[in-house]
């Protein structure tokens, strides 16, 4: 089965959705991202998906689980690059993905995130710089 | 109309060709009001009786039969132009029904025969008049879509206030299909240039209803899913005290009272101070 691959970028892991994302996929990813964080101890997930066309009601739900899971290991995660398209089909189904962050780009999630941990809002004890 | 009457009719039409003419323009010249010369519409005249003729002349005649086309398309550019510079659909059929009063003219009202037939001229000089009643209301129509379609396009312009900061002044009634319009503009354009603020400025929108603030919320949401912010600015007391008395909740979105409070907003959200050199004294 297919999987989407998770990169390690010092403390934060990386996630670039390049496939359709189907509910087996997207539950394989919950899991990995789970058991990752526990792995590297990442402060920070980024998923990205620029890629995606079509965000359902399922996927928005895994978003926000994975959001909650990393939120309990203590990690912050970040949304990046929705479509606009995605954005108001979204919305127009009454989700609004709760307790997940989002940014515009990679770039501006990573901004996000380390602002994040430097307030101390997202972690509690923040230990570890993001940036080495 | 069969067709003996019909003939009849052509023949009455061009027999009293100069006296119905007369007698028509006597009867639509005084309401011009100077919106259309004179000579203009004796041609116009001119043009409906000419093809009014070549209708009737073709066995039976039907307004929206092949043989009327001629008809149909004269009437339909008289109507047109009649709309354009302002004549009443009132004016524009009057125009029409006073080929009526002519003709009667014309016939001899004695005659129990031509009186007959007269019914029969008539009746589809009325069907001109609703014909062109139509058109006028079609021109009319196709207008104000065109419009619509013209404010659709300027009033949902995206601007760039700073960088990372885009701002959407929205002018005039916000209903669905603008708000639609707003809202796929703004997240495209904060998609295209990253920029992590975007402001809606509402100064220009005359009513903030339940269903306006709905859609502006829906943006917002979008957007902070998106990844950007939304700032509303603008709002005036009338609708600061509407937006209350309906009950109205903004929730956790920044709302601010003038387009430069929201800019300062965002600057001081982004890392920005503002300070006065002291050369400007």
């Amino acid at each position: 089965m297919e999987r989407v691959p998770v990169l390690n970028l010092g403390d934060v892991l990386l996630v670039s959705i390049q496939i359709d994302l189907s509910d087996d996929i997207a539950l394989r990813l919950q899991d990995d991202l789970a058991e990752r964080i526990v792995a590297t101890g990442a402060r920070g997930v980024i998923i990205d998906i620029t890629a995606l066309d079509i965000v359902d009601s399922f996927v928005g739900r895994t978003l926000s689980t994975i959001a909650g899971i990393s939120r309990v290991l203590d990690a912050t995660t970040v949304v990046v690059g929705m479509r606009p398209a995605v954005a108001i089909t979204l919305v127009e189904l009454g989700l609004s993905l709760s307790g997940v962050a989002t940014a515009l780009n990679v770039e501006l999630g990573l901004q996000r995130l380390r602002q994040a941990l430097s307030d101390g809002t997202a972690a509690p004890a923040p230990s570890r710089d993001l940036v080495r | 109309m069969d067709a003996d009457v019909a003939a009849r009719f052509a023949a009455v039409l061009q027999a009293n060709r100069d006296a119905l003419l007369k007698q028509w323009r006597a009867a639509t010249v005084t309401k011009l009001r100077g919106r259309q010369t004179e000579a203009e519409l004796a041609a116009q005249i001119e043009d409906v009786h000419g093809a009014l003729v070549q209708a009737v002349s073709g066995g039976t005649p039907d307004l929206y039969g092949p043989e009327a086309a001629e008809l149909r398309a004269v009437l339909t550019d008289l109507s047109t132009r009649r709309a354009r510079v302002g004549f009443t659909p009132a004016e524009t059929t009057a125009a029409v029904f006073a080929l009526k009063d002519a003709l009667f003219v014309a016939i001899d009202s004695d005659d129990a025969q031509q009186l007959r037939d007269y019914l029969a001229y008539a009746t589809f000089v009325d069907e001109m008049g609703v014909y062109t009643f139509e058109a006028y209301a079609k021109m009319r129509e196709s207008l104000i879509t065109e419009q619509a379609e013209q404010l659709l396009e300027i009033s949902t312009p995206v601007v760039k206030l700073w960088d990372g900061v885009l701002a959407v002044p929205l002018v005039g009634t916000l209903d669905s299909a603008r708000a639609q319009v707003v809202m796929e503009r703004l997240l495209q354009a904060l998609a295209d240039t990253s920029s992590p603020y975007a402001i809606i400025d509402i100064t220009g929108v005359p009513a903030v209803d339940t269903q306006v603030a709905q859609h502006i919320l829906k943006t917002v949401v979008a957007a902070r899913l998106m990844g950007a912010d939304c700032i509303i600015s603008g709002i005036r007391p009338q609708i600061a005290q509407t937006v209350v008395a309906l009950g109205i909740e903004f929730a956790d979105i920044v709302t601010k009272a003038s387009l430069a409070d929201a800019l300062t907003h965002t600057l001081r959200a982004s890392g920005f101070e503002l300070v006065r050199s002291e050369r400007a004294g």
